[in-house]
Formats: C-alpha cells, sequence, structure tokens
C-alpha cells in the first residue's frame, strides 16, 4: 500500500489557499484593503504636498490663521468615512455570514472529534472508529465539522491554510465546518497560548483523494492500540505526541499516533466530567500534579452538551 | 512557626539564590536583571546622602501638586520603559534566532512577553499619561491645582504599589506566564498554583483603583475647576480628550477590578467564577477584561490625539481646524469605545449575528477616527508649517498610525480574525497603532511642556534625533510582522519552525535594537539639556508661540499657576491676548493665594497597599491584615484631620508675577525664526503680528 499522504503539494497559510473558505478569506482580505485604501490615500498622498506648500522657511501657499472651518471639506471629511465604512460593512455582514463556522458547507459532513491537550490534538472520527493524534486527514471536496473541546485550558485550533481558526474550551463545543477544495498537505496549530510546549503543539493536515482517505483510516483501523479512558488517561499528560509515545510503550514507532477508538463515548466522557465532580490538581489535566491514574472518566452524560449555539 | 510569618517564601523563591544553585543564561539573565535593584537602590540611597538630597526628596513625595505629581509619575513611566524596552528586545532577539528554539527557555519567554505586555500597559502607557494630563490640565483650565490634591497623591500611590509588586516578582518568586490578558483557567489555582498569577491580578488591580481614582479626580477638575469664561466649547483639545479619557476610565476600570478579584476569589479562596468545573465559565473573565480593555486602548490614545491636536496648530502657527468636528468625533469614540469588545474574541464560537454587530460597531470608530485624521491635515493647510520635533512625529502618526489603523479595519472583519487571531498580525497591528499612536504623543507632549515645568527647553537636534530613531525602529522592527502574521506565524511563540520565517526574525531584530537606541536617546536629551540649561532657559514660559492658557504664566511655573485666575474670552485665548497686544498688561488687584500643604497621606497608603499586594502573593497573612487594617485606619484619620493650607501672601505673589509681566512687555519676543535657538527665552512674537 502507498501511503496516501506523500507527494502533496504543500500549503503554508491562508496566501496558499486549499480550502473554500481560506480562498473566500484571501478575496475578502484584498478588498476590504482595497475599500480601506481609499480613506488612507488622501492621508499619504496630500500629507507631504501640505507639508511642502506651507513649510515655513519657503511657503508656496497663503497664511491664513484663522481659517478653521469648510462646509464642502466637512461634509467630504465625513462623508468618505461614512461611506467607505458602509462599503465594508455590508461586505462584512455578508461575510460573516457566509463564512460563519457553524455553518456547514454541504450535506452530511464529515464528522471529527477533537480534543485540545497539552499539547497536542486527538482527533477522533467517529464513523470510522478510528482516533488519530496529531494528524487530520480529510477527503477533497467533502464537507468536514469539526466539534471541538479541550481537558485542559482553553485552546483555539486554526489551520491557516484551510479554514482559519476557532476557540476549543473545556466543558464546552466549538464547531469548525469547512471543505478543503484541493489535495494538498499543510500543517495546523494551536494559536492559544498555553504554555511552554504550546510552541511545538502542531499538526499535519492532509487533503487527499476518496480512496487515498479510505487507505488512511484502513491503516490506521489496523492499529493494535486503542483508545480508551485509560490510554486517553496517558495522552493528557503534558507534552507533545512524540513525547507521548514513552508512556504509551511505543518508543519506536514512527509517525503519528493511530488509535481504534475503544470507547466510541470518550469525548463526551471528557465533556461530562467538568459537570460532575469538582476537578482536583491530581485530575486535572494540565496541572503540574496531574496523575493520570487518579484521573477517572465520568461515564457520559445522557444531558445534552452544552454547546456554544445560541 | 516560620510558615506562619514567611506563608510561601522560601530561600528558592529569590531569583539571585535560584542563579547560585542552578547557573545558566536563563537565570543568568533574570539575576541580573534582579540585581539592578539591590545596586541601584544602594547607589541611590548613596547619592541621597551625599547630596544631602533626603529633604527635597520627601518634599516631593509629599508634595500635592499636581506639576510635581504628575513629573513623578512621568519619571516611575521612564524607568518601567527601560525595562519594557531591554524585554521587548530580549524577546526580538531571541525570535531572530527562534528557528527551533532560541537561547531564552520557553519558561522565561512566557514571563518576558507577559511582564512586558503588563508593564507596557499598566506602568508605562498609563502613568505616562497620567503624568502629562496631570501637568497640563490644571494649567490647560486655568486652576491651579486638580480637585481633589491629597486624592491625587494617593492615586499616584496606588500606581506606585502596582508597580512595586511587578518589580518585586523579579526578585523574589516569579511573575505569571498568562500574557498581559491573563485568561484563565491557564491562571486559575490547578494549572497555575505558583505565585506568578497573584503578583499579575494584585499588581493591576491595586493600580486600577487608582487609576478609577485618577479618572474621578480629573473629571471634577474639568468640570469644576474651570476658569471664568472657559467654556466646553472654549476648552483646548488636550483638555478635551484628559476629560474623555477621565469618564472612559470611571467606566472601563471597574470591570478589570471585578475580574482580578472574582480570579483571586478562585485562587484564594477556591471560588468557581472562571474555573473548569462545578458550572464556572473562563469565557465570562473574557468578556469581563475586554469590556475594560477596548475602552483601555482608547483611554491611552485619546490623551495622545490630544497631543496631536496641540501639535498641529501651534506648529503651523494657526488655529484647530474643524474644532467642532474633532470634538464631536473624540466624543464618538469614547461611547463607541464601549460597545466593540467582542473584536478581541471573535473565534470564541458565538453565532455570526453576533460577530457581525461587533464587526460593524468596529468599523464605526473608524469613521470619527478618519475624521480627526483629515482634520489635523485640514490644520496644517493654510498655516506656516515648522519641522520641530513634535512636528516629526506628528507626521510619523500621520503615515504610522494611518496603515495601523488599516490593519485595524482589516481585523475587524471577523472573517479575518479567524486567520489572523492571535497571529504576528494582531502584534504588528496593536504595536502599530501604540508606538506611533501613543508613545509618539507622549513624547511629543515631554518635548513640548518639559519647558513649562523646568524653565528649560530640550535640545532640539537631539529630540528630533530621537523621533527619527523612533520611527525607523518602528518600521523595521513591526512592518516585518504583517508578513510573518500572514504567513501564519503565531504570537507568543518561544521558537518557530518555518525557516521562511527567519529573514523577516532579523529584520525586526535589527529593528528592535534601534528601539534601544530610541529609548537611549530619550535619556542623552535629557541628560545634555539638563547639562545646557542656561543655554536653554525659557522664564517668560512661551518657547513655540502657545495658544492656550498653559503657556501664560511664566517657565518653571510657580507653585500656584497663575497669579490671579486668567478670564477667557473665546478659545486660543493667550493667541489671542497676544494679538491684541493686552497678554502681558498689569494687572491691579492680587490676593492671598492658599494651596493645600504637603502630606504623607498618599505615601503611607503606597506602603500599605504594597504590604497588602505582597502579603496575600506570598500567603503572609499577617503582613495583609495588618496592612489592610493599616491602610483604613490611616484613610479614616486623615479623613478627620483638618486639611491644611499654606497661604502665600499677596505681596510676594504681586512681586513675582509683576516682574515677569514687566519684563514681557519690555523684552522684544523672538520671531519663530529663532525658536531652536539661544535667542529663545520664551517670549513670542507671533508670525501673524509682524
Ligand atoms: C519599544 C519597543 C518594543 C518592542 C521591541 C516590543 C516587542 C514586543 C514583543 C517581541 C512582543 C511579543 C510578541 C509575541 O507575542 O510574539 C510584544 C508584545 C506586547 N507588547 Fe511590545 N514591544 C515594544 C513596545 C511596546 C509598547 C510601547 C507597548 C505598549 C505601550 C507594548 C505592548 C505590548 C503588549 C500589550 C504585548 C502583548 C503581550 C502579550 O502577549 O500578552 N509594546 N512586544
Ligand atoms: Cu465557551
Ligand atoms: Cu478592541
Amino acid at each position: 500500500m502507498i501511503d496516501p499522504t506523500t507527494n502533496l503539494a504543500i500549503a503554508e497559510s491562508f496566501l496558499q489557499p486549499m480550502g473554500s473558505v481560506a480562498a473566500d478569506q484571501l478575496r475578502h482580505l484584498k478588498i476590504v484593503t482595497l475599500l480601506t485604501l481609499i480613506a488612507v490615500v488622501p492621508v499619504m498622498v496630500s500629507m507631504p504636498w501640505i507639508l511642502w506648500r506651507y513649510r515655513r522657511s519657503k511657503p508656496s501657499g497663503e497664511y491664513r490663521p484663522k481659517w478653521e472651518s469648510n462646509w464642502t471639506l466637512e461634509c467630504l471629511m465625513w462623508g468618505v468615512p461614512i461611506v467607505v465604512v458602509a462599503l465594508i460593512g455590508v461586505n462584512l455582514t455578508i461575510m460573516t455570514f457566509r463564512l460563519d463556522p457553524y455553518k456547514e458547507l454541504g450535506k452530511d459532513p464529515l464528522q471529527v472529534q477533537v480534543i485540545g491537550l497539552d499539547w497536542k490534538w486527538i482527533f477522533i472520527y467517529p464513523d470510522e472508529g478510528v482516533a488519530l493524534v496529531d494528524e487530520l486527514v480529510v477527503p477533497e471536496g467533502r464537507a468536514v465539522e469539526l466539534t471541538l473541546t479541550t481537558d485542559t485550558v482553553m485552546q483555539s485550533l486554526q489551520i491557516s491554510a484551510i479554514v482559519g481558526q476557532i476557540y476549543a474550551m473545556p466543558a464546552m463545543t466549538t464547531k469548525l465546518n469547512f471543505l478543503a477544495v484541493k489535495q494538498g498537505e499543510s500543517e495546523g496549530m494551536n494559536s492559544q497560548f498555553t504554555g511552554n510546549g504550546f510552541w511545538k503543539q502542531k499538526f499535519q493536515v492532509y487533503s487527499v483523494s476518496k480512496e487515498g482517505y479510505a487507505a488512511r483510516m484502513n491503516k490506521a483501523k489496523s492499529s493494535d492500540l486503542a483508545l480508551t479512558a485509560d490510554t486517553y488517561a496517558i495522552l493528557a499528560m503534558q507534552g507533545t505526541s512524540e513525547e507521548a509515545k514513552k508512556p504509551l510503550a511505543i518508543e519506536n514507532r514512527q509517525g503519528p499516533i493511530e488509535m481504534v477508538l475503544g470507547d466510541p463515548k470518550i469525548f463526551q466522557r471528557v465533556l461530562a466530567r467538568y459537570m460532575v465532580d469538582e476537578m482536583t490538581p491530581e485530575s486535572q489535566p494540565g496541572s503540574p500534579f496531574y496523575d493520570p491514574k487518579k484521573s477517572p472518566l465520568p461515564p457520559a452524560s445522557d444531558k445534552p452538551m452544552m454547546g456554544m449555539e445560541m | 512557626m516560620l510558615d506562619a510569618i514567611f506563608g510561601r517564601l522560601t530561600w528558592d523563591s529569590i531569583i539571585l539564590v535560584q542563579a547560585v544553585e542552578e547557573p545558566n543564561i536563563n537565570t543568568l539573565i533574570t539575576a541580573s536583571a534582579a540585581a539592578m535593584m539591590p545596586v541601584g537602590g544602594v547607589m541611590i540611597v548613596a547619592l541621597l546622602t551625599w547630596m544631602k538630597w533626603w529633604k527635597p526628596l520627601f518634599e516631593w513625595l509629599t508634595s500635592v501638586d499636581h506639576k510635581k505629581i504628575g513629573t513623578m509619575y512621568i519619571i516611575f513611566a521612564v524607568i518601567m520603559l527601560f525595562r519594557g524596552v531591554v524585554e521587548g528586545m530580549l524577546m526580538r532577539a531571541n525570535q531572530a534566532v527562534g528557528l527551533n528554539g532560541g537561547f531564552l527557555s520557553s519558561d522565561h519567554f512566557n514571563q518576558l512577553f507577559t511582564t512586558h505586555g503588563t508593564n507596557m500597559i499598566f506602568f508605562v502607557a498609563m502613568p505616562f499619561l497620567f503624568g502629562l494630563i496631570n501637568i497640563v490640565v490644571p494649567l490647560q483650565i486655568g486652576a491651579r491645582d486638580v480637585a481633589f490634591p491629597r486624592l491625587n497623591q494617593i492615586s499616584l500611590g496606588l500606581t506606585a504599589a502596582g508597580g512595586f509588586l511587578f518589580m518585586i516578582s523579579l526578585m523574589v518568586g516569579e511573575f505569571s506566564t498568562g500574557g498581559w490578558t491573563g485568561y484563565p483557567s491557564f491562571t486559575g489555582r490547578l494549572v497555575n498554583p505558583g505565585v506568578g498569577p497573584d503578583y499579575y491580578i494584585l499588581a493591576i488591580a491595586i493600580s486600577g483603583i487608582g487609576s478609577t481614582l485618577t479618572g474621578v479626580n480629573f473629571s471634577v477638575t474639568i468640570y469644576k475647576l474651570r476658569t471664568a469664561g472657559m467654556s466646553f466649547m472654549r476648552m483646548p483639545l488636550f483638555t478635551w480628550t484628559a476629560l474623555c479619557t477621565s469618564i472612559l476610565l470611571i467606566f472601563a476600570m471597574p470591570p478589570l477590578t471585578a475580574c482580578c478579584a472574582m480570579l483571586g476569589l478562585d485562587r484564594f479562596l477556591g471560588f468557581h467564577f472562571f474555573t473548569n468545573d462545578m458550572g464556572g465559565n473562563l469565557m465570562n473573565f473574557i468578556n469581563l477584561f475586554w469590556m475594560f480593555g477596548h475602552p483601555e486602548v482608547y483611554i491611552l490614545v485619546l490623551p495622545a490625539f490630544g497631543v496631536m491636536s496641540e501639535i498641529a496648530s501651534t506648529y503651523s502657527g494657526k488655529r484647530l481646524y474643524g474644532y467642532t468636528s474633532i470634538v464631536a468625533a473624540t466624543m464618538c469614540i469614547a461611547v463607541l469605545s464601549f460597545t466593540v469588545w467582542l473584536h478581541h474574541f471573535f473565534t470564541m464560537g458565538q453565532s455570526a449575528t453576533v460577530n457581525a454587530a461587533f464587526g460593524v460597531a468596529t468599523m464605526l470608530i473608524a469613521i470619527p477616527t478618519g475624521v480627526k485624521i483629515y482634520d489635523w491635515l485640514a490644520t496644517l493647510w493654510g498655516g506656516r508649517i515648522r519641522f520641530t520635533a513634535p512636528m516629526i512625529y506628528l507626521c510619523g502618526f500621520f503615515v504610522l498610525f494611518t496603515i495601523g489603523g488599516l490593519s485595524g479595519v482589516i481585523l475587524a472583519s471577523p472573517t479575518l480574525d479567524y486567520q489572523l487571531h492571535n497571529s504576528q498580525f494582531l502584534v504588528a497591528h496593536f504595536h502599530n497603532v501604540i508606538i506611533p499612536g501613543v508613545l509618539f504623543g507622549i513624547l511629543a507632549g515631554i518635548h513640548i511642556w518639559f519647558p513649562k515645568i523646568y524653565g528649560f527647553r530640550l535640545m532640539e537636534g537631539l529630540s528630533r534625533i530621537t523621533a527619527f530613531l523612533w520611527a525607523i525602529g518602528f518600521i523595521l522592527a513591526f512592518m516585518p510582522l504583517y508578513q510573518t502574521g500572514l504567513m501564519g506565524m503565531t504570537r507568543r511563540t518561544v521558537a518557530y519552525e518555518d525557516p521562511a520565517l527567519v529573514p523577516w526574525m532579523i529584520v525586526s531584530g535589527v529593528g528592535s535594537l534601534i528601539l534601544g537606541l530610541a529609548f537611549l536617546s530619550i535619556l542623552v536629551t535629557i541628560l545634555v539639556s539638563v547639562l545646557n540649561r542656561k543655554k536653554l532657559m525659557v522664564p517668560f514660559g512661551d518657547p513655540w508661540d502657545g495658544r492656550t492658557l498653559e503657556w501664560w504664566t511664566p517657565a518653571p511655573t510657580p507653585e500656584w499657576n497663575f497669579a490671579v485666575l486668567p478670564k477667557v474670552e473665546c478659545r486660543d485665548a493667550f493667541a489671542d491676548a497676544k494679538e491684541k497686544g493686552t497678554a502681558y498688561q498689569p494687572i491691579e488687584k492680587y490676593d492671598d493665594i492658599e494651596m493645600p500643604s504637603n502630606t504623607y497621606y498618599g505615601f503611607i497608603i503606597m506602603i500599605m497597599a504594597s504590604g497588602l499586594g505582597f502579603g496575600l502573593v506570598w500567603h503572609m497573612w499577617w503582613l495583609a491584615i495588618l496592612s489592610l487594617l493599616g491602610a483604613i485606619t490611616t484613610a479614616i484619620t486623615y479623613a478627620f484631620l483638618p486639611q491644611k493650607h499654606n497661604v502665600i501672601p499677596a505681596a510676594e505673589v504681586r512681586e513675582i508675577d509683576e516682574a515677569w509681566r514687566r519684563a514681557a512687555r519690555e523684552g522684544r519676543g523672538i520671531t519663530r525664526d529663532d525658536e531652536g535657538n539661544q535667542a529663545n527665552q520664551g517670549l513670542a512674537c507671533p508670525d501673524n503680528i509682524k
């Protein structure tokens, strides 16, 4: 089996968009910049000219020390910014609704649950029964919906080349919808500062063909490692995913950690833990005293999860 | 027993001890910074003793004179700016070599950006502005002091106490690593049990209370103490912006105090306001913080706008264009600034409707801001522009601040914020508005009003060099960050993995070196000017052909400011009087002047507040309780003590004032050609009179 993730074009950020949202964002950036320039350019152009014309050493314009208002000028000064802001405002509103991260970008989007930990991300594919750590693989052309939470402090998951970012918060879920329109490889990251390993909290993102996606999932399904409350507690220790390999006893394995989904409710159980007990320094991932053995996950709650939808 | 006395404090908390036990580059850097404080302290004590300056020092510390209090704010801010600039340079140096890891440890870098940000906002920018406001506002409205002189001293004391806690964290313990925004649950008890976040909370809460009081004080001062005839629409623009800032302070500081107090309750008493569990919610902190945080940026920038207005009209020898427009725009900004806080967390997952509403609200602020810039440009139109140091700051401001506004409009779009939030683009943006906006305003303001208070000008040439260094340094240090931000580099990152970022980071590092020079250049300017002060004297008090009341006093301004409170009949009253030739007419009747006398009130409150903060941070409960009780007792005692006054007899005032007026009538004013040389004794012959 060939690895579906080799030989992909690499995109660094939304300047080389790989997703529909990122492409729209780049276009919007250009429009906003151009519109704002309408108000900015007059300043840049007139300033040197005025300075030159009215320099005290050799002025060429008339001295009018008492001149202090002019209705036409006043209307222009208020009018131009108002018009520019109105234009941008309309544009901004349309784009905000169009690119709302909660809006699904196609029928039946691929569901991925994301748990942010110090300093790694777990991507759970409930339909495939698979979990990947610090690797997100999506099929090109299929809408994807991430549902995010964290089990430590607040984080922000960002995939610049495809969609942008959204906060992930403990005890809460947020959503990020996107659609990769090109095959390619990029890097995602956490952009919300979370401590010492923060800068290493990056993950690989692959947008691949349908076949490539299936192959990748099949490979993960054959893993001998399962994501259960116990392995989860180990992953929740502070450290990068590479550093987590040792306690998981897979030091010598190359590539990202891949697991079958031992407990399909793990995401809900992580959310539930903040509804049930008071956290202690030993049970709270991210605390310096965290102890995987003393951090039991409660059963998933039947009550609906607390989302951010209003 | 020892625990009861020292709480959490142990030998290992002391940074110097850490450096001995575990010497490496990080502990050495912190230890040498920490060592500067005792060494500096000993040197200062020695100097004071040797020069026999203890008595004058205490005369200053107990003074309620707004000019002295203002000066103390500014000295405090300059010292803190030194620390802030050094920290900025360290971070930039680290990132210049930060591909896959710089020379600083992650923990050290994290403390650096936290202290740098906290310091620059709370202990540099705000004290600088309070200093300027203190010095200038009473003079501009024709008053002898502020409404509550003792309260003013207490505000300074609380700011200093916050600064003390902030500085002592360099020697004992550590500061927070949670950024200047200090979001829980990262700063919560479970994740960060150490003293860092406690220092952070207490330092900003204590100084924050001082700021609230400053807001109260100056609102009342401006409402109540304006001299006869000074209606609102005749107030100088700087006073207008000071008024808006004061009102903003009153409304914006309480959310900060509240969220600090709540986080404190979480940390000290196990409450659950912002915890992950038990129904706590960190989003509430973020909301409260930015309900303060956004108005705060206008608290900072509005007075700077005020300075820009004064520069535009004074240094082009002309009335301000569109006074009414600018006042209206300032008020618009002040009100709107409370309606946009959510743009600091567009990415928190709220609905598109909420985001769009706040995005549009944010855009709206761009309108009055744009209007002000156009108004200043129009002010220059038809003037006689002199390229003095303040004018250089103003020009730098025009170009650079406008670019900052452009990036602000970009960030105000929720769609784009999903990409640029938390990135280096953001870092570039806020430095882009803070340095060319706030800092340029402050530095220009110091240059302008320095001679008013101390009697001599700053060296013009050196001041110009300083201005250019700030502008060039800023461009090199921060423009590259727009690019790296677009390339996807986050803020607060000790290192990065993308080699394409290296060249940008190196340019930025070079820029920060120039900013370091720019800071030195401020000190050199002041030092050289002090040494040459004989040649720079401006005893008549009007070195720039000023237009507003503050220039209508000798320099240095006497303790009582105005021998007889001036009457005002129009805007730019002093310019008008000069034009009519009535500026220095003799005055018939002088009265005794009552000035509030010195008091230890603020000084004692400062000590108590420092003790309270330090005691709480280290869990030395006895210290905290004693200090709190002490502060309360002090306040009650002083409330019952009759306030003392110094009376300056009319005869003494007459003698000084008449001499000044006579000399001014007999003297020959200089034209603006001689503004920068020794002929400038502070007596102006305006361009429009010749
Ligand atoms: C004088 C030269 C300055 C330099 C070289 C400098 C440099 C820096 C650097 C390197 C950072 C960290 C960026 C990051 O997170 O990656 C930073 C953050 C910051 N700076 Fe500055 N800065 C300077 C001046 C100022 C001034 C004048 C202010 C405000 C009055 C200021 C306010 C801040 C704030 C609020 C932060 C954010 C801290 C945080 O992340 O919590 N800086 N600066
Ligand atoms: Cu939330
Ligand atoms: Cu804001």
